[in-house]
């Protein structure tokens, strides 16, 4: 069995003393693993990724990186997160930045890394998205999709344990997405660890090894797409699937 | 030609005064407005933390800044601080003081304003990089708002300028006493001389005021993001 890279137990996190955003939320992942989230609007799975991340204090649970405790130390939040990659659905690259700059900032000034080394990196990777020509840009010449696939290397940058993808197309115009969600097919092939909320449902089924279904901040139902997609076992799940197809 | 009076400003010495006089009204200005920008920028940014208590001081400051007219406060330092702690402070040094406790309440609004104006996602993205509090906000807090800030933290830095020729109340040698020394100086020999004197204060401090203005503006278009 590979390595479990990011894990949680009883992970509860609620608002303004409301009722459980999560509700004791098991969960792992291995290296190598994606894991889709799919789940109705409000059910958790932002909040759920942004607490895996530290940006949001889990009320109680547990959250453990490669084994280690990390939600319980406030001094070292950064060092967990330089570990964890996250791309947001809203576009948020650096605006006084330009594309090279904005992927290249965090390696520099988080991890020193060497600048050649660095930038030498940056242009293999925004090759490989297609972006070659446009590190030299700012980001408000850039289309969305082309943001998203520079947001997506501005992680990698820092080589993640885990990635943390948050509806990512979401905002994109409908021609845009599937470029985006080429560049997370490829590194999912690549054997990056990868946690995504989506709703693109073809594409959950292509890229998961794992589906998970969220509803109301419980764990409904994890198990292989096929399964998932073709013959979910509880009613929620067969409800919210169904929300996908028009007669 | 006798007549017009323009001659006043030739005069042996009288526009080097002027212009010595200025600078000092400028040199004040950029000294209060160097301090003003740094306290400043703290104290937006102190402005901005959750705690109710540390808002209201700051509001309460920044009003009171606001409704006190900057001659009380100057004369509330110079004559004040003299007469009841014995301290002796120049007027210069008093016009720093006044300037700079205004200023930073001004600009401290502005880099509040700035501040909130930038979207949360701004310090995520830098949070999920790894980047701590501080990072953050040096490397892409601050610069973004050092853009929004720029156009009304110029316009602070003219009202800045124009407010410094209140000294001369408080004995400060700038260009209105110089100005004002010359025409006394000239009374009788010239008696159109104030309005020759003031009409070349009023074109120096635009001289100054204008091409700041347009400056920002320049660079306001080249930093747009
Ligand atoms: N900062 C916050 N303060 C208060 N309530 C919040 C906050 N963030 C999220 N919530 C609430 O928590 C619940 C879960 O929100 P979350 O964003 O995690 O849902 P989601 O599954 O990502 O939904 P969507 O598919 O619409 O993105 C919602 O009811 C939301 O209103
Ligand atoms: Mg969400």
């Amino acid at each position: 069995m590979k390595q479990v890279i990011l894990e949680t137990a009883g992970l509860t996190k609620s608002f303004d003393k409301g009722n459980a955003v999560l509700n004791k939320i098991d969960f792992s992942i291995h290296q190598g693993e994606v894991v889709v989230i799919v789940g109705p609007s409000g059910c958790g799975k932002s909040t759920f990724l942004r607490c895996l991340n530290l940006l949001e204090e889990a009320d109680s649970g547990e959250i453990l990186l490669e084994g280690k405790l990390i939600n319980q130390e406030k001094k070292n939040v950064h060092k967990y997160r330089e570990q964890i990659g996250m791309v947001f659905q809203s576009y948020e690259l650096f605006p006084h930045k330009n594309v090279i700059d904005n992927v290249c900032l965090a390696p520099l000034l988080v991890q020193k890394r060497n600048k050649d080394e660095v930038k030498e990196e940056a242009l293999k990777l925004l090759k490989r998205v297609g972006l070659l020509e446009k590190a030299e840009s700012y980001p408000r010449q850039l289309s969305g999709g082309q943001k998203q696939r520079v947001a997506i290397v501005r992680a990698l940058m820092m080589h993640p344990k885990v990635l943390l993808l948050d509806e990512i197309t979401a905002a994109l115009d409908p021609e845009m997405v599937r470029e985006v969600l080429q560049v997370v097919l490829e590194l999912a092939k690549e054997g990056m660890t990868m946690v995504i909320v989506t709703h693109e449902m073809e594409f959950a089924r292509a890229v998961a090894d794992r589906v998970i279904f969220l509803d109301r901040g419980e764990i409904l139902e994890e198990e292989k797409p096929e399964e998932f997609f073709t013959c979910p076992r509880t009613e929620r799940a067969k409800k919210f699937l169904n929300t996908f197809h028009y007669e | 030609m006798q007549d017009m009076g323009i001659q006043v400003l030739f005069e042996g010495i009288n526009f080097q005064r002027l212009l010595a006089g200025l600078m000092v009204s400028l040199n004040l200005a950029l000294i209060s407005m160097a301090f003003s920008i740094v306290l400043g920028i703290v104290l937006g940014m102190i402005m901005t933390v959750k705690n109710r208590l540390v808002r209201l001081i700051c509001r309460i400051y920044l009003e009171t800044v606001r409704i006190m007219p900057q001659l009380v406060l100057l004369f509330l330092v110079y004559f004040g601080a003299a007469k009841h702690f014995g301290v002796d402070i120049s007027g210069e040094m008093a016009a720093v003081i006044v300037f700079t406790f205004w200023g930073t309440a001004e600009m401290g609004d502005l880099v509040r304003s700035a501040l909130i104006s930038i979207p949360k996602h701004q310090y995520e993205s830098g949070y999920s990089l790894g980047m701590t509090k501080l990072q953050v906000y040096i490397r892409i807090i601050l610069p973004q708002t050092f853009r929004r800030l720029l156009p009304s933290g110029v316009n602070l830095l003219t009202r800045m300028i124009k407010t410094t020729s209140l000294v001369v109340l408080i004995g400060v040698v700038e260009v209105v006493k110089v100005g004002k020394q010359i025409i006394d100086a000239s009374r009788y020999e010239n008696p159109k001389a104030a309005l020759w004197i003031y009409g070349a204060i009023f074109f120096l401090y635009f001289a100054i005021c204008f091409p700041i203005s347009r400056l920002s503006a320049v660079l306001e278009r080249r930093l747009k993001t």
